[in-house]
């Protein structure tokens, strides 16, 4: 199927669930999904449109609107990209885990957390990925300062 | 052996030379291998410690005596400080059986091969102390492997070395060097002599751990296996122990199978022959060493079971009967 | 907060082994905690992390021409792909223009690095499965000797031998001097000559072969389902290579083969890696063929951390590095430092299908599926 057809087939599907918006140009398409859709958007997109390709999942700090949690799933044979995105809104930090769709989701969601402080529902194993098992805090947040001390390592 | 001198004098005579020559051909053998090893990696190995290197075992001897001598905590320590001395008896015990020229040799066995075989495969106890003493499971790991793959491949190495013995009609190694003489090495018997030979190399590569059937120590997966916890002057009996148990392997090898001390020039040049096909053995087996990969464990029993025991069997069939279909005068 | 471990660890003849950070053949600080039932694996906990140096929050704090130069610490080995994704994301964003020069340096400089990663792949494969004492010294010893010919040139190029600095925002920093070029066909010419000896080693050795073949196979399945890229995903029988399908830096230009296996076994991934060298020779010859003139750079001459500002914008730039798929996903915001960076790290995703395929294999195979994957703990950690 070339790209044309999946994005055009992706937006017959998409575009009736509410809330769901589209956009992009191409064969890159942008999926902005409400938070408690994510999972379901995720998993019309592998098994419809062919998105069996996981990229890569994380998060950005848009500071006084919340976190923002974007993936990022291909369809190899025909070439279309389609970024997943999901605003999670001020002060919420849960989000519903993306693991029983793609398991490359695991370390990712894994990663987010240990950066974020995004709590993913559904995830079998949330701990820390990168940094120490006891570290105190999630760095990639703006509110979390370059040179925050923290005995010893800094 | 020493005509004029009591034979207990004269063994143990005989016993402290030939010991002292097999502890020094050890620390000159390590340099040899790593020389060796340098020039099939286009380098060119220890240049620095005295003219080309050559003090460089002797640096070595000195660093292992001036080490630490580290003792795991939770280690079972009778069994740990006791495991490098068990595997190093056996180790050197086995240069008790060889004659290095008719009449030279501590004690020329009635049943020498025999001797040397059975010895030769002790070292496990000692291999085994040393994993089980270390308390640690990389060791406990790959002396598991090890006691499995020598006790597999002891058998093929005694059938591939039983085929000279029934050529020659003795397991007296004076007897079947003798067999030998005038050219005629066991390596040249057609068919046998060469299956026996290829069969015997492989069962001691194997029954030594050396690559490819290095499992015990497999360096990169089980980081150093059983010697993981040794250091200092322990670490360094236990390498003098598998040096030496190649060394002895080796000198079997040129035995049984090369003509041990036969060779062009007068008589008294024979220890010198043996020598010099004994590390053409050696070098055979660190050629081997150095280019192959390592092969699992089940795989390496596999090759045992299946395919080694079998062939050295049919091997020694065989043998037999071209030895009764050829008379009774060899 | 969920704290349930997918691992069981009870089991009467269960042994928990820990293959620690220190470890010869972990290819960087890794931490793999087995539970071992004899020799066969029933599950992996692997623990990350140990060379995290928070690159994604420097990204925040340092300007875009400050950057580039660390990108290349993330995956070291390959530093000029690494490089590249960064400063790609970066032009995609502002629509900088880069020169037709610059496009094919670029290419040649990323093709020569995946010759020299995957020289050292090959030989630190090798010594994991033979030993550092045995015949993959051997190997490992011979493939250095061909990598250090390679980081030569880099250094006559640039100036440094591993961690460049070669890329920035709108074409690169060096322009090839007089001899270079010279240099580097004599360099290919010898390194394709010496593939043939490590072919013929390894090609028909039944030890290779014994450790090799049906271990640690990937379905192609599992390998999209996680995100495996590169070498790992062409070997599971996905046709897939960005180079060639969705092309940057003139990448369409060039006339090169894309290997492909199915059986997704490690002699598979080999077999993939080892025409990947040659193509990648090729692709070094013709780029020196046909290199055209003009300017190195559309921005050249940077002497202000703000010279370079990126307008508001996001873009996902990606890189066909050695190891796979290296992404950059970045987010600006009209300034002279990116709001948020992404570092998508092949390794990352190649690593996260290890507890998938050890389950089964023994203690020895994980030596030879680690080699074969190919980490580099820089991508991973970041």
């Amino acid at each position: 199927m070339s790209a044309e057809m999946n994005i055009a087939r992706a937006r017959m599907l998409l575009e009736g669930i509410p809330g769901v918006t589209l956009s992009g140009e191409g064969p890159i398409l942008t999926v902005e999904t409400p938070v408690d859709q994510f999972a379901v958007v995720g998993a019309m997109l592998k098994e419809k449109v062919g998105c069996l390709f996981f990229a890569f999942l994380t998060a950005i700090d848009h500071k006084e609107a919340g976190l923002e949690v974007v993936a990022r799933l291909d369809n190899l044979d025909s070439r279309v990209c389609v970024m997943l995105r999901t605003k999670l809104g001020a002060g919420n930090t849960r989000c519903p885990s993306l693991f029983a769709i793609y398991r490359g989701a695991n370390w990712m969601e894994r990663e987010a957390f240990d950066m974020f402080g995004i709590v993913f529902d559904g995830h079998p194993d949330l701990r820390r990925m990168l940094l120490p098992e006891d570290w105190v805090g999630h760095p990639l947040l703006k509110s979390y300062a370059v040179d925050t001390p923290y005995p010893p390592y800094r | 052996m020493i005509p004029g001198v009591p034979p207990l004098i004269g063994s143990l005579i005989m016993g402290s030379i030939v010991l002292g020559f097999v502890v020094g051909l050890v620390a000159y053998t390590t340099l040899l291998e790593r020389k060796f090893a340098a020039r099939m990696q286009s380098r060119v190995g220890p240049y620095r410690v005295g003219p080309h290197g050559l003090f460089q075992p002797i640096a070595d001897g000195i660093k292992l005596l001036l080490k630490e001598d580290l003792i795991p905590t939770s280690a079972d320590r009778t069994v740990f400080n006791l495991a490098p001395v068990v595997f190093l008896i056996p180790c050197l015990l086995i240069f008790a059986s060889i004659p290095f020229a008719p009449n030279i040799g501590v004690a020329d066995l009635n049943i020498g091969v025999l001797f040397f075989l059975a010895v030769s495969s002790m070292e496990i106890v000692g291999l085994f102390m040393a994993g089980w003493g270390s308390n640690n499971k990389y060791a406990l790991l790959s002396v598991m492997r090890a006691v499995n793959q020598i006790i597999s491949y002891d058998l093929p190495l005694l059938f591939a070395a039983l085929v000279p013995v029934m050529l020659a009609g003795s397991l007296k190694m004076s007897d079947i060097a003798a067999a030998q003489a005038g050219g005629f090495w066991f390596i040249f018997y057609p068919v046998l002599g060469q299956l026996g030979f290829l069969a015997f190399m492989i069962a001691g590569v194997a029954a030594e751990n050396r690559t490819p059937f290095d499992i015990l120590e497999a360096e990169s997966e089980l980081v150093a296996g059983f010697r993981v916890e040794y250091s200092g002057m322990k670490f360094g009996l236990i390498q003098l122990g598998e040096y030496a148990h190649v060394l002895g392997t080796s000198f079997l090898g040129a035995l049984l199978f090369l003509g041990a001390w036969a060779g062009p020039g007068p008589a008294w040049l024979g220890p010198l022959w043996f020598f010099i096909k004994a590390m053409l053995m050696f070098l055979l087996f660190t050629w081997v060493r150095w280019s192959f990969v390592r092969i699992k464990v089940d795989q390496i029993l596999a090759v045992s079971w299946k395919l080694m025991l079998p062939l050295t069997l049919a091997l020694l069939i065989v043998t037999a009967i071209v030895i009764v279909m050829r008379g009774p005068a060899v | 907060m969920a704290e349930v471990r997918a691992i069981d660890y009870t089991g009467s003849e269960r042994l928990t082994m820990n293959m620690g950070p220190q470890h010869p053949s972990a290819h960087g600080v890794f931490r793999a905690i087995l539970t071992l039932e004899g020799e066969k694996i029933v599950g992996v906990d692997a623990v990350i992390g140990y060379l995290h140096r928070c690159h994604e929050k420097l990204a925040e704090n340092l300007a875009y021409v400050q950057y580039p130069s660390i990108a290349s610490k993330t995956d070291y080995v390959a530093a000029m792909s690494s490089e590249l994704a960064y400063v790609m994301a970066a032009e995609k964003i502002g629509q900088f223009e880069v020169p037709k020069r610059a496009q094919y340096l670029r290419v040649m400089v990323n093709e020569l690095q995946r010759v020299a990663s995957h020289c050292l792949w090959l030989g630190t494969w090798c010594l994991d499965m033979g030993g550092a004492l045995g015949g993959g010294t051997s190997i490992f010893l011979y493939c250095i000797r061909e990598r250090e010919t390679v980081l030569d040139l880099f250094e006559s190029l640039v100036g440094a031998r591993l961690l460049y600095g070669f890329h920035q925002v709108g074409g690169v920093r060096y322009d090839p001097s007089a001899g270079w070029a010279a240099q580097c066909r004599a360099t290919i010419d010898t390194i394709e000559k010496r593939l043939l000896e490590y072919e013929q080693m390894l090609d028909d050795n039944a030890f290779f072969e014994a450790r090799t073949r049906n271990v640690g196979v990937i379905s192609s399945a599992l390998a999209q389902d996680v995100g495996v890229s590169g070498p790992l995903l062409r070997a599971s029988g996905v046709n897939f290579d960005l180079r060639r399908d969705q092309p940057y830096s003139s990448y369409e230009d060039f006339d090169f083969k894309v290997p492909v296996e199915t059986e997704g076994d490690c002699h598979a991934r080999y077999r993939v890696r080892m025409v990947e060298f040659r193509e990648s020779i090729k692709i070094v010859r013709q780029a020196l063929d046909r290199l055209p003139e003009g300017p190195i750079s559309s921005r050249p001459g940077v002497k202000s951390l703000g010279q370079v500002r990126v307008p508001k914008g996001e873009a996902y730039a990606r890189v066909e590095g050695p190891r796979g798929e290296v992404g950059c996903y970045l987010v600006a915001d009209g300034s002279q430092k990116p709001y948020r960076m992404k570092w998508r790290g092949a390794s990352f995703s190649n690593l996260a299908v290890l507890p998938y395929i050890l389950p089964g294999v023994t203690v020895a195979d994980v030596v030879a599926i680690m080699g074969s994957v190919d980490p580099v703990f820089g991508e991973v950690d970041r």
